[in-house]
């Protein structure tokens, strides 16, 4: 049988962190992604690093997105990225939501792999997706 | 008032508003253009504001009377930060306090939570006991303010908290004036802040319902509320409907409790989002008026006019608001804030440009409400109610409203076979809610990629995009430290036997649908049982609630 | 169908071992190297292959239960509660979930995952049990090959039950549940379920039904129909004439009802063991696989040879009329079974 799977598709895990329950834009992105073809694990809101570790674990999740509109992302994306590593994982994560122009640069620092600013289109969350997990993982 | 020729003057209706007009009392401004051209307080057709089914308005004499409430949400930092901002909102002349907590509080969680990180005292005030209330409102005289509390899932424990920070203060709980937002089917369905699965919530509600009816004739116990279903990414029809729907299933709820509708209805109220598409936004306010008059008269039997009247507050879209160029954002707030006043809001909340991207700094929040001022006193728009009234437009959206909405009514009715109580229940467990407002949320976010829909700076007219906008309030950690080292201090003097016999009450009450769960909870943060307690305490008999995700 | 720029660039490269190094590592508890291994197995060839090898030897102990039913029919919610159960049991449950890609852009929504807190032991700092959502990926050729190498994987690395959910209503989902030792169909009022699950196929293939929400008005109803079909039906419970399966009613969003559906599994694994069943039922599910890769490597050969010269010519020759489908099929046939 000929060697397949070159072609398949992307698989995201998307949640949301915390306790935040701003969910309408991580939904939209889930749609953008799909509709991208990739292959959205999409774990929803009250996630926890560790809930998110092992869906990344498990599902072997070539990227993670996190919503955050709490201010808290300062604290949270980095206790992400931070549980990842300590399981062993490198799969970036692509934080979107609110987030100041300001915060950008210690996020990115603190190992997220990309910031998705509010009004980002749908060809460039798709496009950042693909750019973390190609460079990640 | 002067005859004129739009107006049918000779009707029973006129005259019966002309009577009502003159009993009330006027504010001292000459109604009269900026170029001193007298107005009447109203033109065109019966019905007139004031009149069922009210579509016009629900005062006769509407702004002329009095203007509508600005009232800024506002709230961060511990207790004591929000305490002297009250009292420099009192010493102002400010008579409305308006509380917002922190992310933890809201969903129950005391501060030492690991679900509290990095989130304590960040987009609100933080509460984990009675000892918090006594900050926040210490030195306040309780029986002089009106107070709002926008708090669902733990509604019940921070209004107990409330009235003990009163009683200890020596102010009754019959004399407390305010509003608790209470609205927990709403978070289901858009805000997501819940705790327990939607009955038990709603029978909280009710015995809330209830308790206040008997003993808080001044208290608001629920503000049904459509804002959060708008930010969520419905339509305006499905903000309007999702949110009727709502208050005819808590009439509902509480009608089955044993409760008289005019007990308890007259003392609902309402909140609205104020969008950026004027005409559709003050069709939707007028559509409500309507609707939920005639429900209440019709099918639920009211006989009290306060029953009938849908009294609302209005905030602008925050969802409006962009991160591009956010001085753009000072028009959005302009406009949306206009359909509020035509729409006849009873009160407004102007968002700050900066919202998209943090908390509202200080001069950002002060132009925001400079914003609302303008609309009120330099526009002309108080002076007449209903001001679009008779236009072919907007009664035509009106009816198109109201048309949108019957239809979705039909569909709970028929989802909970003839109760729309059964039918919001139903409608929230098969994801029928979250369903239609992701589909809107993406068909708008398709047609704004798309360039079919233009948003300034976004898509379109980005040139000044690169401004820096770096001038944003920070919250420092500090007020986490403070407030771990607050609720350490309260645990260690309070009577841990005491708490423990409360906390058992607490859930003794909760097994038994029978007993309203007010007195144990009030007895319960008494001796300083913290918010989490108390929601744990419910929380063994009433389960928790996961959402399925639908997308 | 699949969109050009869904795919990855070509230097998506992990820090990934050998499969056999994977497997190693799986075998000893990994539950990185186990994803890695069921990504491997859903794109199919080489690296799949090389895992069915290994895999082969080691699997054959789990219990491969199958649970099927319509969208929103309560499954993930009912399989959560099994898993629950299972975890507290002290047994090492794996759950393979497969959702539908969407058709025009091969991307897919995978938004039921069960939430590890909810099946972890009390006290416990992480859950024994493994879930992995996978997706149809169009071409349901592949699902009927990754979805029983992913449960043999499953079993070889340690897991026991593995449970496959799908959405009941390809021909390809119903066989991969109709495979499994234990097949549950879960069914709702409302919905017309008893009916559909009859025309589905499904009534063949179960071995238990479970009717869901079952404090909803007409949950009764769809008790009856299903008995009344079964009286009906002479090929029910796989064939077996003997068997009659169960009807349960629970309410998977209270919790009712999920320890009788556990007993039930338990009960039918047991009566399995009777008289041979359960070799029968896994003589089965061996002829459908090697049907299933049989099936998926001609189908490769057929596109190869259409998309060859005298096969492009073929059809083309076809489309203008100058030959009979029939004729240009012949045509490829024969170039395809050596016959030219």
């Amino acid at each position: 049988m000929s060697n397949a799977g070159q072609d398949a598709p992307l698989r995201v895990v998307l949640a949301k962190l915390g306790l935040d329950g701003h969910d309408r834009g991580l939904k939209v992105v889930a749609r953008i992604l799909r509709d991208a073809g990739m292959e959205v694990i999409y774990l929803g809101l009250r996630q926890t690093a560790a809930s998110i570790v092992e869906a990344a674990e498990q599902e072997d999740a070539d990227a993670i997105g996190l919503s955050m509109h709490n201010a808290g992302h300062l604290t949270l994306a980095p206790t992400m990225v931070q549980a990842l590593r300590d399981a062993d994982l490198h799969t970036p994560v692509i934080v979107g939501g609110i987030v100041p122009d300001v915060d950008v640069d210690e996020l990115l620092e603190a190992g997220v792999a990309a910031v998705l600013g509010p009004g980002a289109s749908a060809a460039e969350v798709a496009q950042t997706v693909r750019d973390a997990a190609a460079v990640g993982s | 008032m002067a005859a004129n020729d739009r107006t049918d003057s000779s009707s029973e209706a006129h005259a019966a508003y002309r009577a009502a007009y003159e009993k009330a009392s006027l504010r001292d401004v000459p109604f009269e253009t900026m170029s001193g051209v007298p107005v009447d307080p109203v033109y065109g057709e019966a019905p007139y504001p004031g009149q069922y089914p009210y579509t016009r308005g629900v005062y006769p004499s509407m702004y002329r009377s009095r203007l509508w409430t600005m009232r800024m949400f506002a709230g961060f930092g511990t207790a004591t930060d929000t305490n002297t901002r009250f009292k420099e909102i009192l010493r102002n002349g400010g008579t409305g306090l308006s509380t917002a907590f922190d992310m933890p509080t809201l969903m129950g969680r005391d501060s030492n939570s690991h679900w509290a990180l990095g989130e304590v005292g960040r987009a609100g005030v933080a509460v984990d006991t009675l000892a918090d209330m006594e900050d926040l409102f210490a030195d306040i005289d309780l029986s002089g303010v009106s107070t709002s509390m926008t708090i669902n899932g733990p509604a019940a424990i921070v209004m107990a908290m409330y009235i003990a920070v009163a009683e200890k203060n020596g102010v009754a709980r019959k004399d407390l004036a305010g509003t608790i937002q209470n609205d927990i089917f709403k978070e289901y369905q858009a805000q997501k802040e819940y705790i327990y699965p939607p009955r038990p919530s709603v029978r909280i509600v009710t015995d809330m319902l209830r308790f206040t009816s008997a003993e808080m004739p001044r208290w608001h116990p629920v503000s049904i509320s459509g804002y959060h279903i708008r930010e969520a990414g419905s339509t305006a029809a499905q903000e309007l409907a999702f949110t009727l729907a709502n208050g005819f299933a808590y009439v509902e709820a509480a009608v089955a409790a044993g409760i008289d509708v005019d007990e308890f209805a007259g003392r609902l109220s309402f909140f609205f989002n104020s969008h950026s598409d004027f005409f559709e936004e003050i069709g939707k306010f007028r559509a409500a008026r309507r609707i939920w008059a005639r429900w209440m008269k019709e099918r639920y039997g009211a006989t009290s006019e306060r029953s009938m009247l849908c009294r609302f507050h209005t905030q602008t879209a925050g969802v409006s608001l962009t991160a591009q160029q956010p001085e753009n954002n000072i028009a959005r707030v302009a406009i949306q804030a206009l359909a509020g006043a035509l729409g006849g809001t009873q009160s407004l909340h102007t968002d700050s440009f900066d919202e998209a991207l943090a908390l509202p700094s200080e001069k950002a929040a002060r132009i925001a409400l400079r914003t609302q001022q303008v609309v009120a006193h330099e526009t002309g728009v108080a002076n007449v109610a209903d001001p679009l009234g008779g236009s072919h437009y907007v009664e035509w959206m009106t009816d198109e409203m109201e048309r949108q909405a019957e239809a979705i009514f039909t569909h709970l009715e028929e989802l909970g076979s003839g109760s729309i109580l059964e039918g919001v229940y139903m409608g929230i467990e098969n994801g029928y809610f979250v369903g239609e407002i992701a589909d809107a949320a993406y068909r708008f976010e398709r047609e704004v990629n798309d360039g079919r829909r233009i948003i300034v700076g976004v898509n379109e007219f980005t040139d000044g995009n690169e401004d820096d906008n770096s001038e944003l309030l920070r919250i420092g950690h500090e007020v986490e430290e403070l407030q771990l080292k607050r609720l350490a201090e309260v645990k260690q003097r309070r009577d841990d036997e005491a708490v423990a016999r409360a906390l058992a009450e607490v859930t003794a009450a909760a097994a038994s649908p029978e007993t309203n769960m007010m007195p144990p909870i009030l007895d319960a943060v008494g001796t300083y049982a913290t918010l989490e307690e108390v929601v744990m305490a419910m929380e063994s008999v009433f389960g928790t609630y996961v959402e399925k995700a639908i997308i | 169908m699949t969109p050009p720029e869904s795919t990855p660039p070509s230097g998506r490269a992990r820090r990934r071992g050998s499969v056999d190094e994977l497997y190693a590592e799986a075998r000893k508890g990994s539950r990185l190297a186990l994803g890695r291994l069921l990504t491997l197995v859903e794109r199919g060839g080489d690296a799949a292959d090389s895992i069915s090898e290994l895999a082969h030897t080691d699997a054959g102990q789990a219990h491969i239960v199958g649970i099927t039913g319509a969208p929103g029919a309560g499954k993930s919610t009912l399989t959560g509660q099994l898993v629950a159960r299972y975890v507290e049991a002290g047994r090492r449950p794996a759950v393979l979930a497969v959702d539908p890609s969407s058709p025009l852009t091969g991307g897919a929504i995978l938004g039921d995952r069960i939430r590890m807190d909810d099946v972890v032991v009390p006290g416990e700092e992480r859950s024994v049990a493994f879930i992995r959502s996978m997706a149809t990926r169009g071409h349901s050729g592949g699902l009927a090959l990754a979805v029983p190498l992913a449960a043999r994987l499953f079993d070889a690395v340690g897991y026991d039950p593995v449970i496959i959910e799908t959405v009941g209503v390809g021909q390809v989902e119903v066989d991969v549940v109709g495979a499994a030792d234990t097949a549950v169909v879960v069914a709702t009022p409302g919905m017309g379920d008893a009916v559909q699950a009859n025309k589905a196929g499904l009534l063949e293939v179960a071995d238990i039904f479970v009717v869901n929400k079952a404090d909803r008005p007409g949950a009764n109803d769809v008790r009856r129909d299903l008995d009344l079909m079964l009286d009906l039906s002479h090929v029910t419970g796989q064939e077996d004439t003997n068997y009659r399966p169960p009807i349960l009613m629970s309410s998977a969003l209270e919790g009712a009802g999920a320890d009788e559906v556990v007993k039930a599994i338990d009960d039918h694994l047991a009566y399995l063991g009777t008289n041979d069943r359960r070799l029968v039922r896994r003589r089965h599910r061996v002829r459908t696989e090697v049907r299933a890769r049989i099936e998926q490597a001609l189908s490769l050969r057929i596109e190869a040879e259409m998309d060859s010269n005298a096969g492009t010519e073929a059809v083309a020759k076809a489309e203008a009329a100058e030959l009979s489908p029939t004729a240009a099929s012949t045509l490829i046939l024969d170039r395809l079974l050596g016959r030219t």
